[in-house]
């Protein structure tokens, strides 16, 4: 094992970079810098985490007894609702890829800019909007029709405010598609020279087939939130069958985004390992081909897999039959990715600094979250899990142990690139530490609920389940102050945190060949020419840049 | 990156043509040809999307690389289409569950 240097005593901080060639509030409003766009939404999504971890506890506090002490049952719709939605729509969807992805496409690409920086912007003001949108209808009343607004209890029954909390996720849908569409042509047509396809760094093939299926997937939930309302408004019969309307077809439409929404949430995150499991085993990833065109295979396979979230909503079993086999199918690149990553590791010089660790955890729950939800494509054994806290647990093992843990890798790894400190990786670790006890401790509990038979969002529940209910309010706690100590490490860091230098961990790609924090063009000189293979770690001497 | 220029005539002639399709839709709402309505409506409506799609939105004009994105987003709506009718024609295919 060997251990990778951090932060030389010679390295400096540019005196010129992106964060302090201006210091207005405007010209960070106004900015079209794909790297302070980046930060806008980083200071967003992390808002808009707080709110919904809010929320989270909420819940978690009222499942602490049986009885409904806290809250009453119309209150806790609302509160699980709205976590839904705000950490859907609002957090997992834009995280990695408006925060992480826009800070770094260009610079891994070796551009100066995203395609369309003026949209890129405009993005992030959509986003905004949505989000006034959605806390409007949050101090309103808030929406208690859970996150995926089924109907016809949304569009005909519900007396809350659904209308602008399916606004709000409209015009979220619409930053979604222009960040894809930003992505996609920065990709194909501004790649520096030397970089083909096959050097791209497997963290730009994530964010290619997520923003496939951002641009793909996106309209189609749009119009269903226009039909919902529609029918709400002007009590058009679309989902109502008292309306001659039909709500599984609500469900189909709603789904055939909504399930390619989970591989928006975890791609990029999946992007995020490839980068860290190759740095820190100091070795070319296992299969580079293979997780690039898994990546592409999970985007496409992960369209025709929704209706297993449909098992008993009376779609036909026959259809359940074809949907279940096609859910099976899409465990196979998810695997690929898993083996490959661990293939990578053997014989690596391994380290264990804090975004391995995140690493690690993701690995380890995202193959216990993807394995579960295997018990959910088959049909029999979805009938008996189907609305119990197993589908809650299995989720969260996805979208929380998997793509929170990759988000919070990828913030560790490209911290020093995007503020040019250093955090205290003993801290870190422990927070990693805390996170994974923490996370394990609330939502492996809920796995056994479920298989028990405890259904999802009701507030009361019977006596034989408050242990395991316990346990996992407890877990949530501590993985609360997990989430808390990288917040306060980070700002810590902003101030005093020793100077990174461009590449602290010694790793390959583009973004480590330029300052920390990189310059407003992204590199000083020239641009980049790429003549070697992406993770050529192992191959002495080999140089990225010429 | 050269970019083809479009005369003003051409888009005043689509919105032509559109403002004729959409008045096309509205009488023929009034014209009863039985199962024919929905296959009539539903021409008209893939013709106004073809020419949007082609002269507002420059297809026509573009590289093969816009052309096989645009092809993608048709075959994606294809996808729903296809797997949605499935469910509803096998529905009735199902024998009653008996009770026990």
């Amino acid at each position: 094992m060997s251990t990778v240097a951090i932060a030389p005593e010679s390295a400096l901080m540019p005196k010129r970079h992106y964060a302090n060639v201006r210091h207005s509030v405007a010209s960070w409003l106004l900015t079209t810098d794909h790297k302070r766009i980046a930060i806008l939404y980083l200071v967003s999504i992390t808002l808009f985490f707080a709110v919904g971890g809010f929320f989270a506890m909420m819940v978690r506090l009222e499942l602490l007894t049986p009885k409904g002490d806290l809250l009453d049952g119309d209150t806790y719709n609302k509160m699980f609702t709205l976590h839904g939605i705000i950490m859907i729509f609002f957090f997992l969807i834009p995280s990695i890829p408006a925060v992480l992805g826009n800070f770094l496409i260009p610079l891994m690409v070796g551009a100066k800019d995203l395609a369309f920086p003026k949209i890129n912007l405009f993005s992030w003001y959509l986003y905004i909007i949505a989000g006034v949108v959605a806390v409007t209808a949050l101090v309103k009343g808030g929406v208690d029709t859970g996150w995926t607004f089924y109907t016809p209890y949304s569009s005909t029954y519900a007396k809350t405010e659904v209308f602008l909390a399916v606004s709000a996720a409209f015009v979220a849908g619409f930053s979604s598609i222009l960040t894809g569409l930003n992505f996609i042509v920065t990709i194909h047509k501004m790649r520096a020279p030397g970089l083909t396809w096959f050097r791209l760094p497997l963290f730009v093939w994530a964010h290619y087939a997520t923003s496939l299926i951002q641009i793909l997937g996106t309209p189609i939930i749009a119009i269903t939130l226009v039909l919902v309302a529609v029918e709400r408004i002007w009590g058009k019969g679309i989902f109502d069958p008292s309306l001659g309307g039909d709500p599984v077809l609500f469900q189909h439409m709603f789904w055939f985004y909504s399930h390619p929404a989970v591989y928006i949430m975890i791609l990029p995150g999946m992007g995020v390992i490839s980068e860290v499991i190759t740095c820190f085993s100091r070795k070319r990833i296992f299969g580079y081909e293979f997780i690039a065109f898994s990546s592409l295979a999970i985007a496409i396979v992960g369209f025709l897999v929704w209706g297993h979230h449909m098992f008993v909503s009376t779609q036909s079993t026959y259809a359940g039959m074809v949907f279940s086999f096609l859910s099976f199918l899409v465990a196979v690149p998810s695997a690929i990715k898993v083996f490959n990553w661990t293939a990578t590791l053997y014989k690596g010089e391994i380290t264990f600094e804090a975004p391995m660790l995140y690493a690690f955890g993701f690995i380890g729950l995202f193959t216990i979250g993807g394995l579960t939800g295997l018990f959910l494509a088959a049909m029999a054994t979805d009938i008996h899990f189907h609305d119990t806290y197993f589908v809650v647990a299995h989720f969260h093992y996805v979208m929380v142990g998997g793509m929170v843990m990759g988000f919070l890798c990828g913030i560790h790894y490209w911290w020093p690139k995007m503020t040019g400190r250093m955090y205290p990786p003993l801290l870190a670790s422990i927070a990693a530490a805390l996170v994974f006890v923490g996370f394990n401790c609330t939502f492996f509990p809920q796995f056994v609920l479920g298989y028990l038979g405890m259904p999802r969002r009701y507030h009361e529940y019977a006596q034989e389940f408050q242990v395991l209910n316990v346990m996992s309010t407890a877990g949530a706690s501590i993985l609360g102050l997990g989430y808390f100590i990288p917040g306060v490490y980070f700002i810590w860091s902003l101030f005093w945190g020793p100077v990174a230098g461009p590449n602290p961990w010694h790793a390959k790609g583009l973004e480590w060949q330029t300052t920390s924090p990189p310059p407003t063009f992204n590199f000083e000189e020239d641009r980049p020419i790429v003549v070697e293979e992406a993770y050529a770690y192992s191959i002495e001497g080999a140089e990225s840049v010429s | 990156m050269s970019q083809h220029v479009v005369p003003p005539s051409v888009y005043v002639k689509v919105f032509g043509g559109l403002t004729i399709l959409m008045i096309l839709t509205w009488v023929m709402a009034f014209v009863n040809l039985g199962v024919f309505n929905p296959v009539v409506a539903v021409t008209i409506a893939i013709l106004k999307a073809l020419l949007i799609v082609l002269f507002f939105m420059n297809v026509k004009y573009s590289s093969r690389l816009t052309w096989v994105f645009v092809a993608g987003g048709f075959f994606w709506l294809l996808i729903l289409f296809f797997m949605v009718m499935p469910d509803y024609l096998s529905r009735d295919w199902q024998a009653p569950v008996q009770p026990w």
